[in-house]
């Protein structure tokens, strides 16, 4: 008896050991490597729609292609981590997480960059399709920024015609329906090559220069969604959660323990574990943890609390009955377990749904909650009970168990 | 206890909670947030003293007479129409020029074809998960205890719209958290006194539905307690230790929670008790 007793003890103490060693070495790689939503890292997410135009339909193909030119801009911000992908029948969302200047990133987006150089009668003589190149240059004396660019083969052909037929007159040089400037031809162009001037910044230039080199996009979109976010705002947005987290769980354990005693200790440990298998599945799973899913982690942990207290009060019963610890920790166990799986399997059908026809928000909820309730069930009912079992061992006083 | 007895009580303490608020629902409706309305929320951080006045003067001079500013500390929310990129630039270049420190933190625009999407979208959702609800209770349960389920959720639903448009609280992403997480509790909360229901019908003792309700009620009663209050004590730090823009999804939530535990108790189980008696 001493002895169980004993290895019981031993036990308990290597579980408590090695659960805070791998709390001390996990917890930092899963906080740095948890895909954290735009709204709590700064960021940029835009959604645009396919314009129709009369007669052109917009087809998978043509987003496909603008999904293929918007992500080939994007790249070339130089950012980091960013999502392009293709929503419904004829919308592109775009996402840039961490952007310092989200806002001035939208420009790079929403252009069509369609180039076209025309006459003084307005006929277009050769088009953005046959660039090969395009490159910002800060010109000296501080007269702005022009951007060079150079045609292909058969692009510097129409514009060495174009100059030819046009010595003396004005080509006009226009982007997305806009005169950028009409320069007056002076001789004819034959080697590709031209420049052009519009008074820019050396930014503007530069994002001139990206949306020339990536091409123009097959339609033109409009923006019908822009969320940007401020890299403060997320911070901010993000240390207030983790604190009120923290606040949160404190509160949670403190009052576990006041009122179960010896069980609340081991739903204390039961959530620890809980809450490393949430973040390490979320990891795994590189699903996107956002406000509203901190609000379905947060659900999820009082359902965690609310499995225990349902084993608690089911092992109070049955020792109020009489029974002695261990026939009551499994008679208990027995009964608690069918009403904690139909609780949380009502929820997470719920979630399941939301997960399936929310966007957004709802999503980000339902993913979190999912996860949680999973991990919740699984941890009650194999986690939880080892230990209570080992408790039995350890001390028959039932006023340890709150009774 | 004498849930049952008391049934009539709790209905119209029920009614009392719902029909102000859906009074309110009818005339002011919901103040609804870009996310579903469409329209455009510019936030910033303005340095020094600043009033609402001043923002609101330098946002009329673009044009933009009828847009709501709100503040909370230094940060400013201007809710507009909704305003392109360049309308946008103009609004912070304004602000940049007429105030000294101006530090952008969010702007956002949305569609009100995705404002009407995402309405449709939620209630569709609702609607979806209602009824695959009521089957799973009514497979593992009995029909009865889905439509008392049902209809304690439609009660705990209706509630917190109610003290929203009353409000006149935004309804914005974290209400549909706020709501949905209400939603969630309530269910299982439900849901914990149904089984103990389920398992006392099952022991057949010789007792009447009411007496069978009121000892399952009493049974469940310290868990009931137990769990909302490990809730409450959650949200109650978070309320007082929690940031400004928090505070109103976690009040809204720290209300929900307790009136969920509540139709769980005395609306869940009486409904269940009259459909039982009547089927």
């Amino acid at each position: 008896m001493v002895q169980q007793r004993n290895s019981s003890f031993v036990l308990i103490s290597v579980i408590i050991l090695a659960l805070g060693l791998l709390v001390f070495f996990t917890y930092k790689p899963l906080l740095q490597n948890i895909n954290l939503g735009l709204d709590l890292r700064g960021g940029l997410r835009v959604v645009l729609e396919a314009q129709e135009n009369k007669g052109e339909k917009v087809t998978p193909d043509t987003i496909q292609k603008a999904v293929g030119i918007l992500r080939d801009r994007v790249d070339k911000l130089g950012v980091k981590e960013t999502a392009v992908y293709p929503q419904g029948q004829n919308r592109v969302v775009v996402e840039i997480a961490g952007e310092k200047d989200p806002e001035s990133a939208v420009d790079i987006l929403k252009n069509t960059a369609q180039l076209e150089f025309w006459d003084e009668q307005g006929n277009v003589v050769v088009t953005g399709k046959h660039l090969v190149d395009a490159q910002a240059r800060v010109q000296q004396g501080g007269q702005g920024a022009v951007v060079d660019i150079e045609f292909d083969r058969e692009g510097a052909k129409l514009f060495k015609a174009a100059t030819a037929a046009n010595i003396g007159k004005p080509l006009y040089i226009v982007l997305d329906k806009d005169v950028i400037s009409g320069p007056t031809v002076r001789d004819a162009i034959t080697d590709g090559k031209a420049q052009i001037e519009g008074g820019f910044t050396a930014k503007e230039a530069q994002d001139l220069a990206v949306l020339l080199r990536s091409g123009a996009l097959p339609v033109s979109f409009n923006v019908i969604e822009k969320r940007s976010i401020g890299p403060s705002l997320g911070a901010d947005s993000l240390e207030k959660s983790i604190k009120a987290g923290i606040i949160g769980i404190l509160a949670i354990f403190i009052f576990m323990l006041g009122y179960y005693r010896l069980p609340g200790l081991v739903a204390d440990i039961s959530l620890v574990l809980y809450s490393l298998l949430v973040l390490g599945t979320m990891v795994l799973m590189g699903a996107v943890l956002t406000l509203p899913g901190i609000a379905g982690f947060a659900l999820s942990i009082g359902m965690a609390v609310d499995a225990n207290v349902i084993i608690y009060e089911h092992l109070k019963e049955e020792l109020r009955w009489g029974k002695t610890l261990q026939a009551a920790i499994e008679s208990g166990f027995k009964r608690a377990f069918w009403t904690i799986f139909d609780s949380q399997i009502t929820t997470l059908i719920t979630a399941i749904i939301l997960m399936w026809l929310g966007t957004g928000p709802v999503k980000g909820f339902a993913v979190t909650l999912s996860i949680g309730i999973i991990a919740s069930l699984l941890v009650a009912l194999t986690f939880t009970r080892y230990l209570l079992v080992l408790l039995a061992n350890f001390s028959k006083n039932t006023k340890l168990y709150g009774v | 206890m004498h849930i049952i007895e008391r049934r009539k009580i709790f209905y119209i303490i029920s009614l009392i909670l719902i029909i102000p608020g859906l009074i309110s629902l009818f005339t002011q409706g919901l103040n609804l947030g870009i996310d579903f309305q469409g329209g455009s929320i510019t936030q910033v951080n303005i340095g020094g003293k600043v009033t609402v006045a001043e923002v609101r003067a330098t946002v009329a001079d673009l044009g933009l007479e009828r847009a709501e500013i709100t503040r909370s500390g230094n940060e400013f929310f201007i809710r507009t129409p909704e305003l392109n990129q360049e309308e946008t630039k103009e609004l912070l270049g304004a602000l940049e020029k007429k105030f000294v420190k101006v530090e952008f933190l969010s702007a956002e625009s949305v569609g009100a074809t995705i404002g009407k999407e995402l309405t449709n979208k939620a209630i569709l959702a609702t609607i979806i998960a209602a009824l695959a609800m009521l089957i799973y209770i009514s497979l593992r349960f009995e029909w009865t205890f889905g439509v008392a389920a049902i209809v304690s959720e439609i009660h705990d639903i209706l509630f917190v719209l109610g003290l929203f448009s009353l409000l006149q609280w935004e309804i914005n992403t974290p209400f549909i958290a706020a709501i949905l997480t209400i939603v969630g509790y309530s269910i299982n909360d439900t849901i914990v006194i149904f089984d103990r229901i389920r398992e006392n019908l099952r022991n057949k003792r010789k007792e009447d539905y009411a007496t069978l309700v009121n000892r399952s009620v009493t049974q469940t009663f310290n868990r009931s307690i137990n769990t909302v209050l490990t809730c409450v004590f959650a949200l109650t730090a978070l309320l007082i230790f929690g940031g400004g823009t928090l505070k109103l999804f976690v009040g809204a939530m720290l209300i929900g929670f307790v009136v969920g535990a509540y139709s769980s108790i005395c609306v869940a189980s009486p409904i269940w008790y009259e459909l039982k008696n009547r089927a």
